[in-house]
């Protein structure tokens, strides 16, 4: 899908500054050597399957499906793996990567905390230095995740600027980057960013795919109808997409955060709301104004919190091969405690949108057809945020 | 030709560098003037970006000071307007791309052609994006400035002979932002830029002393400075221009 120069359609591309045009060069040599060494790749398995306890399950939530009357729906647990969410598959892969590269540091950014759970995490397990930007909103949002960070052994950085949340910390983290490169890593935690992250984290992530694939031809005989997935940046959708581009029958269905709706200012929804721009390394949909200036954007979710999306996804929904949705904090709130009570699954709150959606839909299927859900994240983190928007005052 | 290389022509250009509309266009024009007026040689005019990502808190603040008091590109191509019924020097923009971009890039660039900007310079727009804006920049004689950095080694060379206007020598890794010392060795840099082209070049990125910039302009063809002026201003607000000017003028007396 990515042609030489990074580009997915119009889209992808390395608008960053001249510091750190070498840096990508380096990563994206490395790379392309390490994706195809047998060592690396057996390393890799050995993390996937020992650690983080892949392969993740393929669920099927009976009662869901029972109750909701349409397809048969399955759940892609990647809320099973180690540290809870599937942002350890692309983590391990770029860890390992650094190691490989003589890297001794690892920065990151993190929305919901999770990606940076997920690399505190890889760096504790290696032997690397890490250092991880969050909003200071988000440090609010997710005072647990940033605990856990602080546990395994990293600097969490509250990030100021801006609205404080995980565009700023993007940003903060590509300065930090700037300043000092020769012994660290950026592992950035969705397909975003410039040429080559959006194509190693799709790559590290597709196993979320490979795996649906085989568990679902292996149930049932056949491919899914509609393979839905909650999109930020989008690292999960992509990684539940990949393998199925080519079965033009599959739909894919990305949900984006609608917020408070996509009439509204208080909005993520970028492929509903936003317009072709360039920012944070690549071309893309952002949400911005008529000048260009990137909007304030606004979840109730941490991990969808963002004013652009994935160059591929935006390269899919061009060509009409995948199909994006907004969905909005009520939808997904009352998904979370619907997942919860119909078939005791706490979701992450971004995952919610995706199961949201899904109860929307899955009547318009015949009973013989297939939805899975890729459940990204589990819900503990959000169990404080949500019980507030509830009204309910708890300690975490 | 561009009017750029007037700024070097004979001598060592000091630049220094304006974010628009920080805390409003009026003080800006009249910082600008000051400026001019105490020896500046080129202008970088900054249009703000709500997320400059590779500036320090300094830039930073002035790009959020300059959009909240409601400061948008055309009111800024207004302010050059009025800015060039009386200046003559070389002017260029500093921006990011998205700013061009949404514009319409074809838009924007004749826009700066018409009035009297000379050249632009995307910090997120490096040598292997540049065909983004080349070609229009190109025919509307606005140049594309470019950036070499402490990391650029096996680039320079490319960067060099393809550099229109004046070449941008980034002095040290990170973002904008005065520093106590600049460590890069940036005379090999510059030697190898001058093996491969004979655009000038002028060092930014750290600079706030009179004896930096003397130091930075020995060894390159002129010094830009932001950080210590956004600080300037960030300190007089409205009352900013004369402090700006006598500023100006001690480190221009310093690279003379």
């Amino acid at each position: 899908m990515t042609n030489p120069n990074g580009r997915f359609g119009i889209h992808g591309g390395q608008y960053i500054p001249e510091t750190l045009m070498n840096a990508v060069i380096e990563l994206e040599e490395a790379y392309d050597h390490y994706k195809n060494d047998e060592e690396f790749n057996n390393e890799l398995r050995t993390l996937f399957n020992e650690y983080a306890n892949r392969p993740s399950r393929l669920y099927y939530a009976e009662k869901m499906t029972k109750d909701l009357g349409g397809a048969k729906i399955y759940l892609k647990r990647e809320d099973l793996n180690h540290t809870g969410a599937h942002k350890i598959n692309n983590v391990l892969g770029q860890a390992l990567l650094a190691k490989k590269m003589g890297k001794t540091r690892l920065i990151a950014e993190t929305g919901a905390g999770q990606h940076g759970v997920a690399t505190a995490t890889a760096a504790a397990l290696m032997g690397l230095e890490c250092v991880v930007f969050m909003g200071e909103e988000d440090t609010k949002r997710q005072a647990l995740n940033v605990y856990r960070m602080k546990l395994l052994g990293a600097d969490v950085v509250p990030v100021t600027s801006g609205t404080a949340t995980l565009k700023d910390a993007v940003s903060e983290a590509m300065r930090e980057w700037t300043s000092r490169i020769s012994d660290t890593h950026y592992c950035l935690g969705s397909v975003m960013g410039p040429h080559p992250f959006p194509t190693i984290v799709r790559d590290f992530q597709a196993v979320i795919s490979k795996e649906i694939k085989e568990q679902i031809v292996e149930k049932e005989g056949r491919l899914p109808d509609a393979v839905i997935a909650c999109v930020g940046g989008g690292s999960n959708a992509i990684g539940s997409f990949y393998h199925f581009i080519e079965d033009e029958g599959v739909r894919l269905i990305g949900c984006e955060a609608a917020g408070r709706g996509v009439d509204t200012f208080e909005t993520a929804a970028t492929i509903a709301t936003g317009k072709l721009g360039i920012f944070h390394g690549m071309k893309s949909y952002f949400c911005q104004d008529e000048y260009g200036q990137i909007a304030p954007v606004y979840s109730i979710s941490a991990g969808l919190d963002y004013p652009g999306v994935g160059p591929e996804h935006a390269y899919l929904h061009d060509i009409n091969r995948a199909e994006y949705v907004p969905v909005t904090d009520e939808e997904a709130v009352e998904a979370f405690e619907y997942l919860a009570k119909m078939e005791g699954i706490i979701p992450a709150i971004e995952s919610a949108h995706a199961v949201a959606h899904a109860r929307k839909i899955a009547k318009t299927f015949d009973k013989d057809q297939i939805i899975v859900i890729t459940v990204s994240g589990r819900g503990d983190k959000d169990c404080a945020a949500i019980a507030r928007y509830r009204g309910e005052d708890i300690y975490e | 030709m561009s009017k750029i290389k007037n700024a070097f022509e004979n001598k060592k250009a000091f630049i220094p560098f304006i974010t628009c509309g920080d805390p409003d266009l009026e003080t800006t024009k009249k910082i600008v003037k000051a400026a001019v007026d105490n020896g500046a040689d080129l202008i970088e005019l900054g249009i703000p970006f709500s997320d400059p990502t590779a500036e320090g808190p300094v830039i930073q603040g002035a790009n959020l000071r300059a959009l909240k008091g409601g400061v948008t590109t055309d009111k800024i191509f207004d302010l050059v307007r009025e800015l060039r019924q009386d200046i003559t020097i070389p002017m260029v923009f500093m921006t990011y791309a998205n700013v061009v971009y949404s514009y319409g890039a074809e838009k924007f660039i004749k826009t700066c052609n018409e009035i009297g900007m000379d050249g632009i310079i995307l910090p997120d727009l490096p040598y292997e994006e540049k065909e983004e804006f080349e070609d229009v920049c190109e025919k509307y004689d606005v140049d594309l400035i470019s950036l070499i950095a402490p990391t650029s080694k096996n680039r320079i060379a490319m960067i060099a002979k393809e550099a229109k206007g004046f070449i941008y020598v980034v002095s040290s890794l990170g973002v904008t932002g005065m520093r106590t010392e600049i460590k890069t060795d940036l005379k090999s840099i510059v030697d190898i830029i001058k093996d491969n082209t004979d655009v000038p070049c002028a060092i930014g990125f750290g600079i706030s002393t009179p004896e930096q910039a003397k130091k930075m302009a020995d060894i390159s063809d002129g010094a830009i400075v932001g950080s210590a002026i956004i600080k300037i201003i960030a300190e007089h607000g409205k009352e900013a221009a004369p402090f700006v000017g006598e500023y100006v003028k001690s480190m221009k007396d310093a690279i003379r």
